[in-house]
């Protein structure tokens, strides 16, 4: 053979995967490219601008949706974080006992559901409970946030714990430490880039959840995300690719931040 | 007077307790707000409907579950099989099927790009894959309707090059489903592809040349069975969202292309008839459970023959 033979090598495969590549990456570009488009359409450019991003900033409508958002958003992450943070102490570095399988599937119960599933068992739940109380605020998306955040937190959390090992709490126990100083002084710092890598990824999932908020919230209460599904509706300007543009540069900064922080070993 | 033996077994039933305690908040949030609401849905799809949705409260009875397969005529109560309930479910299945083997045809090269890079460049490129997985998935269905529609990338293209005159209508059908579907969740079959790629010993592979196999013979008889556990997670991961995919029809498809969760949906807001919505909900998700089941069955019979 005239040429150096790899074995690793597949006929085609390279271009597909390039391919592969350049079509995950087209429609976002194209998305980001319009954003700054200083013309009403989307789809023909008439020169760069910042309009789109100044009016998206200036919309009411946008900046409390974003607000709340957010708000729901690190709440949920903060609550379901604690949470998952116990469950994960509570279901690793011990030998099997009662009730440790039973705790691992109902943990990761949210997963298994498709969304709309769960988002249609919670309108049912909670449109009932607002008929007996009365009571019809953000308790509900915030309940419902951090239910499903619990699964995505307690991954990363348990993923630290299973690498860390005994012997130094041990050794802090041998030394009169109590349980608590114990884990304050050396479990938690230990675990901590675990419970930051989980709170990050809960913060993310809650502030990207379209399909459960959309049938849990109230009048009243859009998140991002369900504003800009109602907006998909009509006729679309270049102010949702700029909502859009925005979101998805918060979206990378935190899976890149995430990204360091799973790799670094203990 | 207690033994060592009887302190120590003190002592274990004591951090089992600690454990059940600290274990209590996350379980409770998720029985409250995740897992009970399943079983009052259930409750809910043998309940009669309500005039204005919602249900009668506490008053029983099997249409949910009987709307969900059949018609009965307003004049002469004839029966019928209810075909729009039957042509949504099949589309879902078969949109769902249809997107799972697509990925799985891009998936599985560009899965095998990342795996046979050196090492050092693998995170890189698997980090690119991951970045649009990342993004909401609103975000990326928008961004696949701005290609899809008729003053989109693809019609504009096609335009000037003057292989179309006027443009075609992607935009509500199911070819834009699909499309928008495959889009979204292929990032899904290439992580679990590369997983088991990436263990894959390549010595396996030169023997088979040495034995003077093709680069196609190595594909199927070698590379092929040695990542199937990967195969089947990654179309198992990407069937499951597809058959529940609620953003992607309802942005692309619209009321033309409808799938499960769109009809679902429907039956909460202009439908106003709970326990079908309910029913259809269940059914969803025991065609979902079953995925799994056969997953869990393959997974744990596959570890076991190839070791």
């Amino acid at each position: 053979m005239a040429k150096s033979f790899s074995v690793r090598s597949q006929p085609g495969f390279v271009f597909v995967a390039l391919l592969c590549f350049f079509l995950l990456y087209l429609p976002i570009a194209t998305l980001v490219f319009y954003a700054f488009n200083a013309g009403v359409s989307v789809a023909v450019w008439e020169g760069f601008s910042l309009r789109w991003f100044q009016s998206a900033m200036n919309n009411s409508e946008v900046q409390e949706a974003t607000l709340r958002s957010v708000f729901i958003a690190v709440t949920a992450a903060f609550l379901s974080t604690i949470a998952a943070t116990m469950a994960a102490l509570a279901t690793t570095r011990t030998p099997d006992y009662p009730g440790l399988t039973f705790k691992y599937a109902f943990i990761n119960q949210p997963l298994m559901v498709p969304e709309i599933v769960t988002a249609v068992a919670l309108l049912i739940v909670f449109s009932r409970i607002k008929v007996w109380t009365g009571y019809s605020g953000i308790g509900y998306l915030l309940a419902a946030h951090t239910a499903f955040c619990i699964p995505f937190a307690y991954l990363p959390i348990r993923a630290r714990l299973e690498n860390m090992d005994l012997t130094l709490e041990r050794a802090a126990a041998d030394l009169y430490a109590t349980p608590w100083n114990t884990f304050k002084r050396v479990t938690l710092p230990l675990l901590w880039p675990g419970i930051l890598a989980g709170f990050m990824l809960a913060f993310v999932i809650s502030l990207d959840d379209v399909v459960i908020t959309e049938f849990v919230k109230s009048g009243g209460q859009e998140t991002l995300p369900t504003y800009m599904l109602g907006q998909l509706r009509r006729v679309v300007t270049p102010e949702i690719n700029a909502i859009s543009t925005v979101f998805l540069a918060i979206s990378i900064l935190f899976v890149t931040i995430f990204f360091f922080l799973n790799r670094k070993k203990v | 007077m207690a033994t060592a033996g009887e302190i120590a077994l003190a002592a274990v039933k004591r951090d089992i307790r600690n454990r059940w305690l600290l274990s209590v908040p996350a379980l409770v949030i998720i029985a409250l707000a995740a897992i009970g609401p399943l079983f009052v849905m259930l409750l809910y799809s043998f309940m009669v409907k309500g005039d204005y949705g919602d249900v009668k409260f506490g008053q029983f009875s099997f249409d949910g579950w009987f709307n969900v397969f059949f018609t009965r005529d307003i004049f002469d109560d004839t029966l019928t099989f209810a075909d729009a309930h039957l042509s949504i479910l099949w589309r879902s299945i078969s949109l769902s099927l249809i997107t799972t083997v697509t990925t799985l045809f891009f998936g599985f090269p560009t899965a095998y790009f990342i795996a046979t890079r050196p090492q050092h460049q693998r995170d890189t490129w698997l980090f690119v894959v991951t970045i649009p997985f990342w993004t909401n998935i609103l975000i990326r269905t928008f961004a696949m309707q701005e290609v899809l529609r008729n003053e989109g990338i693809i019609n504009s293209a096609l335009r000037a090059m003057h292989i179309i005159d006027s443009p075609i209508q992607i935009m509500f059908t199911n070819w834009a489903v699909l499309f928008g579907m495959v889009y979204v969740y292929l990032p899904l079959m290439v992580l679990p592809l590369y997983a088991s790629m990436e263990k894959i010993d390549f010595r396996l592979v030169e023997a088979g040349y040495d034995l003077y196999a093709t680069r196609l013979q190595v594909l199927r008889r070698i590379i092929i069975p040695l990542v199937k556990p990967g195969i089947i997670a990654g179309s198992i991961l990407v069937f499951i969202p597809s058959l529940g995919a609620y953003v992607t029809p309802r942005v692309l498809g619209g009321g033309k292309s409808m799938m499960l969760g769109n009809l679902i949906e429907l039956q909460f807001g202009q439908g106003r008839d709970w326990p079908l919505g309910a029913a259809l909900s269940i059914t969803l998700m025991v065609v979902v459970t079953l995925a799994l089941l056969v997953y869990v069955r393959n997974a744990s019979r596959g570890g076991g023959g190839h070791g």
